[in-house]
This record gives structure tokens, sequence and C-alpha cells, in this order.
């Protein structure tokens, strides 16, 4: 629509304004509280303008033991355990998914209408659904309190698989019988020819993925009693109950912040890509 | 370079067959062209020769090679799709590379062979061009230049000017023809355009319903099509066809009149002419009824029936000619260019 309307302008504007400062406030919330010293935050009313303890909470939750008297790891370490189960997760779905898609679309094989029907099932169960099952299985191959068992239950699933189905779909067979008169075989092709036409459909997927695993709270939960084990995301509910003191608000914020910054990181970095792999259709 | 031969070649999908027993020797550099109506098994053959399609029954051999279960990739051919099926990540370079990377060709060698044939396409400022980035026509080149560099025994195309606009079909169809000279290459080339049929084949397989109507030189099946089919299809305007009885050495057509011809044939029989060979004549014996005429310059196209019935006629005449509609035209035509034919096989009575 392009139409010079000043009055319509004027309110589209302050009602996008309206939107975005709900949005952020309690981002901005959440970083003036990383500001400030522990007692002040008791305090009301709770302050709308940073302090200057930024850097003290900083070296405190990321070094220290986070808050003070608990004994959870260092905040560093539960990002890396996040990260490191984000990552398994993403990858290992990725790649699990494009060779699955890779067989349905490409290969004629005994019972392969089967097997996509089973991995069709599979979109029904969750890992909400099958937690006991799943909990049992992990537990009896010794996998709690490890990143194995943190990530491979989550990486079994359909979704992504189905999106690359939908991805191989629309390559031009010709482009599969070109590669065969050039000589390529079936795994030369695939890496050849169809990882990189899905390139910006698997960094879609990525986005996706890593959120989806660092965002995970309800496994981690489960299966890890081990506090070097703990993830981000579980440690920031722990936290509000840690002890019998009043929360810590500036050291939660600061965790809080901290383990905004991975997400944001790979969607600002992934974006273009991102977008690309979202909205392009033709190959 | 090789020969090509198909023999008793059959190809069915399920319980459908789609080729039907196809015999066919093409020599080696010779270039061939299947032509035929959509969906009379033109791909589906070409396909078969590139190994991307099994052969349900009979045989392909490329020079002294059997190829029945050979990998496309071992048989020795390249193939020009209708789409290009240019791979879109990779420049031009790399798609032409491609194929000799895999063959583990010298590096200093397939750049060598890249840009050879570069030249002789003229594709050299677009060889870091990503394939979206060129034109329809620079893309078809690309697709060329990538069948050259492998230099095979034998090309394969399958419409590959389609989806280029007439003027460029036509500078390209030449192009290719001089390839293909040059290189001395067997080529097979699929078209349903008869007259890119015409102009680029040494000979012609006219495929219709999955049998081989006639397989021969443009001339053959423009003088003497085997078939009704191949009359219809070979030459524009398509041949005129008129039911007649064959007796005592005439023919008796629709509306009573006699003409000589027809031989020692009786019966029923369908008379072919062509629109050019009809000769205004006074004393002709096809009388046509003035419809309309078509002027184009060199020559007028007149449509109309044959008098006295509603057969319809088209007539090519040299230069402008025009009469009042309704009014009557006689034209002969002379007897080594009237084609006969049995009216139930289809097949050509020779007189
Ligand atoms: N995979 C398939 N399964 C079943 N039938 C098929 C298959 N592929 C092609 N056919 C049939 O085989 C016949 C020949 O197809 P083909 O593609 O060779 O036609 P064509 O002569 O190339 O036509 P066009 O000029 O439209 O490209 C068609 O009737 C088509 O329906
Ligand atoms: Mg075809």
């Amino acid at each position: 629509m392009i139409e010079n309307r000043p009055i319509l302008n004027l309110v589209s504007h302050l009602v996008l304004i309206l939107g975005i400062a709900i949005v952020a406030l309690p981002i901005w919330i959440t970083f003036v509280a990383a500001t400030h010293d522990a007692v002040r935050m008791t305090q009301a009313p709770i302050p709308m303008l940073p302090g200057g303890h930024f850097w003290a909470n900083f070296k405190q939750t990321l070094f220290g033991a986070g808050l003070s008297g608990s004994e959870a790891a260092p905040v560093w370490r539960m990002l890396l355990n996040s990260l490191t189960m984000a990552m398994m997760i993403a990858v290992g779905k990725i790649a699990i998914s494009l060779i699955s898609a890779f067989a349905i679309v490409y290969f004629k094989f005994p019972f392969r209408m089967g097997f996509f029907w089973m991995i069709f099932i599979t979109l029904m169960l969750p890992v909400e659904v099958r937690i006991l099952p799943t909990f049992e299985v992990v537990a009896d191959l010794g996998m709690l309190n490890s990143y194995w068992g943190l990530s491979i239950p989550l990486i079994a699933s359909a979704t992504a698989t189905f999106m690359f189905r939908q991805v191989f779909l629309t390559i031009p067979d010709e482009l599969l019988e070109s590669a065969r008169i050039d000589g390529a075989g079936p795994l030369r092709f695939f890496w050849d020819i169809l990882i990189p036409l899905s390139r910006t459909n698997i960094a879609a997927l990525f986005v996706i993925l890593f959120i989806y695993g660092w965002n995970q709270y309800l496994w981690p939960l489960l299966i890890t009693t081990d506090a070097d084990m703990t993830t981000i995301v579980m440690s920031i509910k722990q936290m509000l109950e840690a002890a019998e003191q009043s929360p810590q608000w500036n050291i939660i914020m600061m965790t809080a912040l901290l383990a905004m910054i991975p997400p944001v990181f790979v969607v600002v970095a992934m974006q273009k890509l991102f977008v690309q792999g979202l909205t392009e259709t033709d190959k | 370079m090789a020969s090509i031969t198909l023999k008793d070649l059959v190809k069915a999908y399920g319980q459908i067959e789609v080729l039907h027993h196809v015999d066919g020797h093409i020599h080696d550099g010779e270039f061939v062209v299947i032509v035929g109506p959509s969906g009379c098994g033109k791909s589906t053959l070409l396909r078969m020769v590139a190994g991307l399609e099994t052969v349900t029954a009979g045989e392909i051999s490329i020079g002294d090679r059997m190829v029945n279960t050979l990998e496309p990739a071992d048989r020795d051919i390249a193939m020009v799709f209708q789409n290009y099926a240019l791979y879109p990540h990779m420049s031009v370079r790399q798609n032409m590379a491609y194929g000799l990377k895999i063959r583990k060709i010298a590096k200093a060698e397939i750049a060598r062979r890249v840009e050879e044939a570069a030249d002789i396409l003229e594709i050299r400022p677009y060889l870091d061009r990503k394939p979206r980035q060129l034109s329809g026509g620079q893309r078809q080149r690309v697709a060329m230049g990538r069948a050259i560099v492998r230099d095979p025994q034998v090309f394969l195309f399958d419409e590959p000017l389609s989806n280029l606009d007439a003027k460029l079909r036509v500078q390209m169809r030449l192009e290719i023809r001089k390839l293909q000279q040059r290189l001395g290459v067997t080529a097979i080339y699929v078209t349903h355009d008869q007259v890119e049929a015409m102009t680029l084949g040494d000979r012609l397989m006219v495929l219709n319903g999955g049998f081989v109507e006639q397989f021969g030189t443009p001339i053959e099946l423009y003088d003497k099509p085997a078939t009704l089919f191949v009359a219809g299809f070979i030459g524009s305007p398509a041949m005129n066809f008129l039911a007649t009885e064959a007796a005592d050495g005439s023919l008796v057509l629709g509306n009573g009149a006699r003409m000589a011809g027809g031989g020692s044939t009786e019966g029923r029989v369908t008379l072919g002419v062509r629109p050019e060979h009809l000769v205004a004549d006074e004393a002709g014996d096809i009388r046509i009824t003035v419809g309309l005429f078509e002027h184009l310059g060199a020559n007028t196209l007149l449509h109309g029936t044959l008098e006295g019935t509603t057969s319809e006629l088209i007539a090519s005449l040299p230069g402008h000619v025009s009469a009042a509609p309704g009014s009557v035209m006689a034209f002969s035509v002379s007897a080594g260019l009237a084609h006969l034919f049995d009216p139930e096989t289809g097949t050509r009575i020779e007189t």
C-alpha cells in the first residue's frame, strides 16, 4: 500500500512504537536489574535506570559460584552445557534428517513407504509424551548426566526429515540425471549437489533447532542430577527457588542476559540465510 | 565416434507398452532427429539410449558395445536437456568441469578443455557467472559446452531449443548443426517441430504412438511418405487427403470427377496431394470451390472445398492470385506427385 495520509502514518507509528516498548520493557528491566547490587533490587520501587554494578555482577555470575551460598556450577559451565546440548541437537537432527530424506526421496527400497510412515508417526510423539519410557531407556543405557543423554532423545524426530523431503522434491529430476551422466554416484550427488542446494534450508533449520535445543527445560531437568551437567535454562528456575533467602535478582537477571546471548547471536549471524531459506522457492 | 544400433527395442511402464519394437541403425557421425507428436515416446527412446530409463526388451548398442545395463556415465554419451539442467550453485566453469573432475582428469587438462569449449561457443565472458545470471540462450550454450568438454561418442538432445524465442531457435539450430559437423560426433536429437527436424537431420525417425512410422532422409520422407501419418506430419501446410475410388487406371473423386492414376489398384484409396503440387490448369480434374485466400507474399494459399463436396483442400499458388469466393478454379497434379494410401492400414500404395 502506497498511501500518503499523515494521520494514518502517525497512528501506525505510535502503534508500532508502543508494541516495541511492550516487547522491550522486560528485556530492559532484566538489563537494569543486572547492573545493581543485590540490596538495591529488593527495595521498592525497582530501578528503571542502570546502576554501576554491571562488571561486578558479571564476574560473580560467570566465574563465581553464581548465587552466593549455593553449590551450583558457575554459569560459564552451564552456558557450555547448554551450548553443547543445543549444538548436538541441531547438528545431529540436521544430519540424520538429511540422510533419511535422501533415502526416502531418491532410493527405491522395500517398505520405503513403511519407513516413511514410521518416521511420520514420531511426529505425534514429542519428548513430553514419551518421557517415561525414554527416561527408562536413557537410564538403562547409562546416559544419565551425559551430553548424549541430553541430546539423543531430542534428535529423533520427523519434522526436519519432512522439511528436507519437501526441499528435495522441488529439485528437478534433470539435475539428478545430469549428475548421473556426469558420473556422480549417489554420495557425490548428495554431497556436491543436494547439500549446496539445500544450504539456505539447512541454515534456517539450524536456527530453529538451536533455539529449540537451547530452550529445553523438562528433559534436562529430568536426567541431570549432577550440578556440573545442569543447563542454563533450568538453572535460572532453580536460582529463583534457591535457599530460603529472597531471590538475588541482580545475579538471576545477569544469568538470564547471558542465556539470551547465544540464541541472539545465532539468529543475527544466520539471518540472511534464514530468511532466504524460509522464503525462496525456486531452485 | 560410434554408430548406434537399436534392436527390437520395447519399453513398458507396468502393463502399458509405450515403445513397440523399435529398430534402427544410426551411422557413425550421423545426425538423426526423432520427431513425432507429443506423447509418442521420443523422450523415452532417447532416455533409453542415455541409460536414464531401463530397457524392457531388445538391445541398444553404441559402437560395438551392448549398453543395456551400463550406467549413463559409462556409455560415453552427453545429453542436453530441455530445461538445460545446469547445477544452479556452480559457476559456468564448474558446471562444465564437473563431469571431468569426477573422472579425475588432470586440472590443467580440464581447464584447457573448458576454455576450448568456451571459445567454440563464445561463452568465455560468462565462465565465472552462475547459471541464473545468464539468458536462456546463454544457458543453452553452457549446456552444450558441458556436453562438448566430455568429448563423448554420442550427443543426445531432448528438445533443447523449445524454451527459446523463434529467432534464437533458428540461429541455435544452425549452430548445433555446424558444431556437430565440426566435431563429427554422432547425434540424436528429439523434437516435435517438423521444420527443425527437416533442417537438422541427416535422417529422421518419425515416431507415432510408440511405433516407428518411417526412418529416412528428409527428402525421402517428403517425396515418398511411407504412411498417411508421415504424409500429414511432414510438410507445411499439410498434405491434402481425398477419399477416392480406383478403377481401370483412374481415380474417381468424391464429386464424380475422374483423374488419371491409380495404376492397377482397385477399390477405395486415399489420394494425397501436397498443396504446392496443385497446379492451376484450365483442363484440370481437381475443381476447387474458392473459400478464402491467404496472401503470404511469395505465394498465396487458397482454402477451399472440392467442388460439390465438403472435402477441404489447400492449394499453395506462386505469386499473387485472387478470385471471388464461391467461384471455381481447376487444378491438376502431375502423376509422380500424387500419393496413394490404403485407407484401412494407412500404408503407401506404390503404383
Ligand atoms: N514414468 C512413466 N510412467 C508411465 N508412463 C510414462 C512414464 N513416462 C512416460 N510415460 C508415457 O510414455 C509415453 C511417452 O512419453 P514421452 O515422454 O517419451 O513422450 P514424448 O514423445 O517425449 O512427448 P513430448 O513431446 O510431450 O515430450 C507417454 O504416453 C507417457 O504418458
Ligand atoms: Mg519429451
